[in-house]
């Protein structure tokens, strides 16, 4: 990629000093800051009830990590479930619409328009409202508490929105490179893996990170589908801690929730150039 | 390899593009389509490289009937109006790509790639993406993917637009002498006639989707079926006088001018005609004296050129070889060539 000129960044620090902006900002992000400092700092320590100030540090709310809790399935396994949710559900929504967008935006598919306005209203129909037949579904073909069935429904629900953004961003790819490519010998399914999917490549990587995000944060899903032990991810473990009401553990709870979020944190620092670059759209270079 | 459009129709919808359009390029020939922007010159280049499916009639390449044969199977090399280059790929890759398609090997890819590069000037650009060149160098790299593998058949749709005069020239040349050599056959669509006219064979004169004339250029330019066709060749153009016909000869009203024409020998007298006369036609040689005011001037270099008004209000064009005894305002009384005008029906029809 050529390098973009940083017109908005220079002129910003040419026209007027940014720290008074800089300041306001942070004293209106303060109390987050607090919030998520202190969220923290009680995963580390011992707080006396009544007091705000931590009195002793101690690893004990991080012991999930490295013993497993009677009753509760182990926590390196359900993270890896978690993975493998996300990471399935990511896979089958780029495979799926990247193609199907393709087909709807580019082909002479009969009935499009159906197609379309069919996709739209599956993606505003609410799916919790399907989830007990889909249960009984999944019950009777077998698939109820696997991870492959679960998969498979969060996908499907999640495809018509990627379906519709793949579609409009290669609305906005010239026809001419895909004339171009014909012409110049190549098979439409090359054109497509060759010419036409790399001017949409950043949509692709936010289409992937969105995916990912929301397979990471599903909870309802995975709860009602697949509860089991073996197939537990990681919203549908934390949602067991507060639930247990006889060893009710604050401090474990914020501990687990922070280990759930430190992978989000971790994916939007490696792909959010990706992210931006949705908004210039590929091909400018 | 000879092209065959035979009663080729194309329409988008209701809109009728093209109606049964007849047009043979002969094999090695090169063809100009030459036409206002919208007449469907892009529209036929589609059809013969197999973007666009015709509507009905025959596509023919040689003796081979390419009608429903996808673009990937003619071996077409085609230039577009927008170059259509692959903006994610280095100039490289993008002259490389027809090849790759066809699996050659990379090692091979890269020699031809660059024996290419260098035949259009842009060695130095290999390494480049589409967005860090020149609109000039943009349509060098497109005609060298189209020219890559070799094609039976060269399309080339206003390849030259973008450039600049010198480089235009040069171009020009440099396209003309690969189309003499390769033996390809091509169709260059263009609205400069001075390109059609020093570039090609034959030109084709097009008009809202018909031909109207196919000729060489000296033929078109001296012989022009049309007012559509004489007004769309020359530079300075032509230029029209509306007047009638009256005993033989071609009576200009409100002046008195009148051209006794061998052409209008038959034509019921007070027939509505209008004129053509060129500018190179007016000013220099011929016999009959024509009193006019000149109104504008401008000189061209080698050449001036002037604007002369009539009595009746009409205007006459004149090119003539650099002189300072005439301005603007000034009342002039030159000779026009009667025997090198165009005399044409109210339609348009030349007569
Ligand atoms: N896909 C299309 N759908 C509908 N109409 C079209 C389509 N493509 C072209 N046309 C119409 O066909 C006519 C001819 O278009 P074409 O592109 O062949 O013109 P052109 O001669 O190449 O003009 P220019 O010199 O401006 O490139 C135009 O009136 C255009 O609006
Ligand atoms: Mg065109």
């Amino acid at each position: 990629m050529a390098e973009k000129p940083q017109i908005s960044s220079n002129t910003t620090s040419a026209n007027f000093s940014s720290l008074p902006v800089i300041l306001l900002l942070g004293l209106f992000s303060l109390p987050l800051l607090v919030m998520y400092a202190y969220l923290f700092i009680d995963t580390i320590s011992d707080t006396e009830a009544g007091s705000l100030i931590p009195n002793e540090f101690t690893l004990r709310h991080w012991s999930f990590l490295w013993e497993t809790k009677a009753g509760k399935p182990n926590i390196w396994l359900v993270t890896l479930n978690t993975f493998i949710f996300a990471s399935c559900i990511t896979g089958v929504i780029l495979t799926v619409s990247s193609m199907a967008g393709y087909v709807l935006s580019r082909l002479n598919v009969p009935a499009r328009g159906f197609f379309l306005a069919g996709v739209m209203v599956l993606h505003a129909f609410p799916s919790v409202t399907l989830i007990i037949a889909i249960f009984i579904v999944l019950q009777w073909i077998g698939l109820y508490n696997s991870l492959i069935g679960v998969i498979l429904v969060k996908a499907a629900v999640e495809l018509p929105l990627g379906i519709w953004l793949m579609k409009g961003f290669y609305d906005t790819v010239p026809w001419e490179i895909e004339m171009a490519g014909t012409v110049d010998g190549a098979s439409r399914f090359t054109v497509w893996r060759r010419l036409v999917l790399p001017q949409i490549k950043p949509a692709v990587m936010a289409l992937g990170l969105f995916s990912f995000l929301t397979g990471w944060s599903e909870f309802i899903m995975p709860q009602v589908l697949a509860p089991g032990a073996k197939v537990q991810v990681l919203s549908v473990y934390l949602a067991g801690l507060i639930i247990d009401d006889n060893n009710f553990d604050f401090g474990t709870f914020k501990a687990v929730g922070v280990f759930y979020v430190v992978p989000v944190l971790i994916l939007y620092v490696f792909f959010q150039k990706h992210l931006m670059n949705i908004y210039g759209g590929g091909t400018k270079g | 390899m000879r092209i065959l459009l035979d009663k080729f129709s194309k329409s988008f919808g209701s809109t009728k593009v093209i109606e049964d359009m007849d047009l043979e390029v002969g094999s090695g020939e090169m063809l100009a389509l030459l036409g206002p922007s919208g007449c469907g010159k892009s529209t036929t280049l589609f059809a013969v490289c197999g973007i666009h499916r015709p509507t009905s009639g025959r596509i023919m390449f040689g003796d081979r009937d390419v009608t429903h044969l996808p673009s990937q199977e003619r071996n077409v090399g085609v230039v577009f109006q927008s170059y259509a280059l692959y903006p994610h790929m280095t100039v490289e890759e993008n002259i490389g790509f027809p090849l790759m398609v066809k699996r050659v090997a990379s090692a091979d890819i890269r020699k031809q790639v660059a024996d290419i590069a260098a035949l259009v000037h842009i060695e130095d650009l290999l390494g480049r993406r589409p967005a860090q060149l020149s609109g000039g160098q943009q349509q060098r790299v497109a005609l060298a993917r189209a020219l890559i593998r070799r094609p039976d058949v060269l399309l080339l749709d206003e390849p030259l637009a973008n450039l600049d005069a010198k480089l235009r020239l040069e171009m020009r040349s440099e396209i003309r002498r690969l189309q003499k050599e390769t033996g390809i056959t091509a169709i260059l669509v263009t609205h400069d006639q001075v390109e059609a006219m020093s570039m090609c064979d034959r030109i084709a004169i097009m008009k809202s989707g018909e031909i109207i004339q196919i000729a060489t250029p000296s033929q078109m330019y001296n012989d022009p079926r049309t007012s559509f066709v004489a007004s769309f060749l020359g530079n300075p153009p032509i230029s029209f006088l509306k007047g009638q016909a009256h005993q033989g000869a071609f009576v200009l009203g409100g002046s008195g001018l009148r051209l006794p024409l061998a052409t209008l020998a038959g034509i019921p007298d007070g027939t509505a005609l209008s004129l053509g006369v060129r500018p190179e036609h007016f000013g220099t040689a011929g016999g009959v004296p024509v009193e006019g005011k000149v109104v504008f001037a401008e000189t061209q270099g080698r050449e001036n050129l002037y604007d002369v008004v009539l009595p009746d209000g009409s205007v006459l064009r004149s090119i003539q070889p650099v002189r300072d005894d005439v301005k603007p305002g000034d009342s002039v009384r030159w000779n026009l060539d009667s025997a090198s005008t165009f005399v044409f029906a109210e339609d348009g029809q030349r007569l």
